[in-house]
């Protein structure tokens, strides 16, 4: 055995991850800069920092004051929302598919989804109708907790219906999920049978997901949850190898199957379930992007968790981009925009996948 | 030790287990054989606490099974199980690399570890490959690499490698080179327990047989006792012929074929 051999593959093990990743945080950085020069004011990079050293004290005004409302009360949000909503969405697409051992999971299976579209559902329609119309001002704090709440029942439900005898059965589980999203549409479709034209404008476009709502304030309602949700979900890295074997394989590897399994089910409901409250239901981003990354590097979850967080962050700042700046001045809907676009990409993997034998 | 306490168990009012008790000890080989559906498999995930028990216990070394976490249990054992089927692509270094997971040694131990069973497993030619594109046969050895790693520390205590059939898609070569690579890890710390299904195969390696009918254990004890044309035609219910090897002097079995059915009094004479 030549150690030195040895010593040079493990750094370069090592280094992959740590490269992947920074280079993947660079590109999101220069994303990140990117995106906030485009739209219908001007803005340079040099304006944009001269802004943010403006707000730090070092006055240099070399901007304008539109700018400077642009800069701080529009885009800046906006993308922050959208890298925190894509990041979310990421990572916890990666660990469910990680979990369920199934590469054709995402967070809508376990329920979140149509639990917090139900809970959306109750406080636009079921409300404005028992109590009468509910302000605007009300709406936006009544509808991320009962949206939240929604998520995280559906996905209880979920859970218990999937348990047996104290395990929790991987296809039990997705067929609960399924039915619990049947139940909870159905119970939307009923409303919508009898909803006035208001009500279903306001809950179709919630449905359809919508970045422009992000605000300092939502900002920091949501930060935390997601941020330590994504945290905790990269240290389950190994558990997850480890589970990709199978569930008795993980067990005699000295791994904790079922804390693990309700770890990652509940911070996968938590960030999922925050992040929609706010922007509504984008889909694909949870599905595609843990593909993209193990198709292009590793299927190694301390890769893949880390990566698609970034990754998620990434695709959904581009999906953002197109929305916005394809009809300007006007914009389309982000789930529409991540749907067009991710379904004939994901049945473009597919095909390489299926020739690969990847899947 | 690691031993099994007349243990019961039993889906739904269907009875599995009755009753089985058995001993594994370090620098044994002891495999278990039966017809299908005689619960040999089952006694393997009783004897790892994959099943809850009906009534009767296990113990690992003196301590009650129960009363270990799964880490603390799986420094103890390793288990090889009869198929594993992943749906991402991982390179085999990758799924050996799982083994360690349970110990706190080093990166670079760890790849000297890795590096080490690959040898031994004669894998140095598949690395790098990923394991779906494996042969069943192939990714049979990969997780014989992988428990490897798991028992490879030198410790205190006594470690036990369990297999549930571990030869069932290997050709006659990778047979010999599996069952001897497992005899060969055995020490005055490790033990092996095998679910075995040829029966040559089992007499040759096994030490100490235990064979099972009906979910009960009939017959235990060591190999050249109890390997007997009585035990094996009352545990498969099929008529032997019992032979000796002329090279190597060891005693095999020979089964007897329906069509050509003989007196069982009848002594068979071979050429």
């Amino acid at each position: 055995m030549n150690s030195s051999i040895t010593i040079s593959k493990l750094k370069s093990q090592k280094l992959t991850a740590g490269f992947l990743t920074t280079a993947m945080a660079l590109f999101l950085l220069a994303l990140f800069l990117f995106s906030l020069t485009i739209g219908a004011v001007e803005l340079s990079v040099s304006e944009i920092s001269s802004i943010l050293l403006d707000r730090l004290g070092f006055t240099n005004q070399n901007f304008t004051a539109v700018q400077s409302v642009v800069l701080m009360d529009i885009r800046l949000p906006r993308l922050i929302f959208t890298i925190l909503i894509g990041t979310a969405l990421g990572v916890s697409g990666a660990a469910l598919q990680g979990i369920f051992r199934n590469p054709l999971v995402e967070p809508g299976i376990i329920g979140v989804s149509s639990g917090a579209a139900l809970g959306a559902f109750v406080v636009i329609l079921g409300l404005t109708s028992f109590i009468g119309e509910i302000p605007d001002s009300l709406k936006v704090w009544l509808l991320p907790p009962f949206a939240f709440l929604g998520g995280v029942l559906a996905t209880f439900m979920t859970l218990r219906l999937g348990n047996y005898q104290g395990k929790v059965r991987v296809t039990i589980l997705i067929l609960a999920g399924v039915a619990i999203s049947t139940l909870a549409n159905a119970i939307i479709g009923l409303g919508i049978y009898y909803a006035d034209d208001q009500q279903l404008r306001t809950f179709t476009f919630w449905t359809l997901g919508d970045l422009s709502a992000g605000t300092w304030q939502k900002i920091g309602i949501i930060t935390i949850p997601i941020i330590a949700s994504t945290l905790i979900l990269t240290r389950m890295a190994k558990s997850l190898n480890a589970i990709a074997l199978g569930e008795s394989e993980a067990f005699h590897s000295g791994v904790n199957v079922e804390k693990v399994k309700r770890t990652i089910v509940f911070l996968s409901a938590l960030c999922v379930g925050v992040a929609v409250s706010f922007s509504g239901i984008i889909g694909f981003v949870g599905l595609v992007i843990p593909h993209i990354i193990r198709m292009a590097f590793s299927s190694d979850h301390r890769i893949v968790i880390p990566l698609s967080a970034l990754g998620g962050a990434a695709l959904l700042i581009l999906a953002d981009l197109f929305a916005r700046t394809v009809v300007a001045p006007s914009e389309l809907p982000i789930g529409v925009v991540t749907a067009a676009l991710g379904t004939p990409f994901f049945i473009y993997l597919l095909t390489v996948a299926k020739r690969k034998n990847l899947i | 030790m690691l031993q099994a306490n007349n243990i019961s168990y039993q889906i739904g009012s269907k009875s599995i287990l009755r009753n089985c008790t058995i001993k594994l000890k370090p620098r044994t080989f002891t495999a278990i054989v039966g017809p299908n559906g005689a619960g040999k498999s089952t006694l393997l995930k009783a004897i790892t606490n994959e099943v809850k028990l009906r009534n009767g216990s296990i113990t690992v070394n003196g301590h009650s099974s129960s009363a270990l976490d799964s880490k603390a249990l799986s420094r103890i054992r390793a288990v090889m199980p009869q198929h594993t089927s992943i749906n991402f692509p991982f390179s085999i270094e990758q799924i050996i690399e799982i083994g360690r997971f349970p110990h706190h040694t080093s990166p670079v131990e760890n790849v000297e570890i890795i590096e080490k069973v690959i040898e031994k497993t004669r894998l140095q030619s598949y690395k790098g490959r990923t394991y779906q594109t494996l042969s069943g046969g192939e990714k049979q050895r990969v997780q014989l690499a992988r428990i490897m790693a798991q028992v490879w520390d030198k410790s205190p205590h006594p470690k036990y490698l369990l297999l549930d059939e571990p030869t069932s898609d290997l050709d006659i070569l990778h047979q010999h080179a599996l069952l001897g690579t497992a005899r060969e890890l055995m020490s005055d710390n490790l033990g092996v327990l095998a679910v075995l299904h040829d029966l040559n195969l089992a007499a040759q390696y096994a030490d100490y047989l235990v064979f099972m009918k009906n979910g009960e254990i009939v017959k235990q004890g060591e190999t050249r006792e109890v390997f007997t044309k009585e035990n094996i035609e009352t545990t498969f219910n099929h008529p032997v012929q019992m032979l000796e090897d002329p090279t190597t002097g060891q005693t095999i079995v020979v089964s007897i074929p329906n069509h050509m059915h003989l007196e069982p009094q009848k002594e068979i004479r071979y050429a």
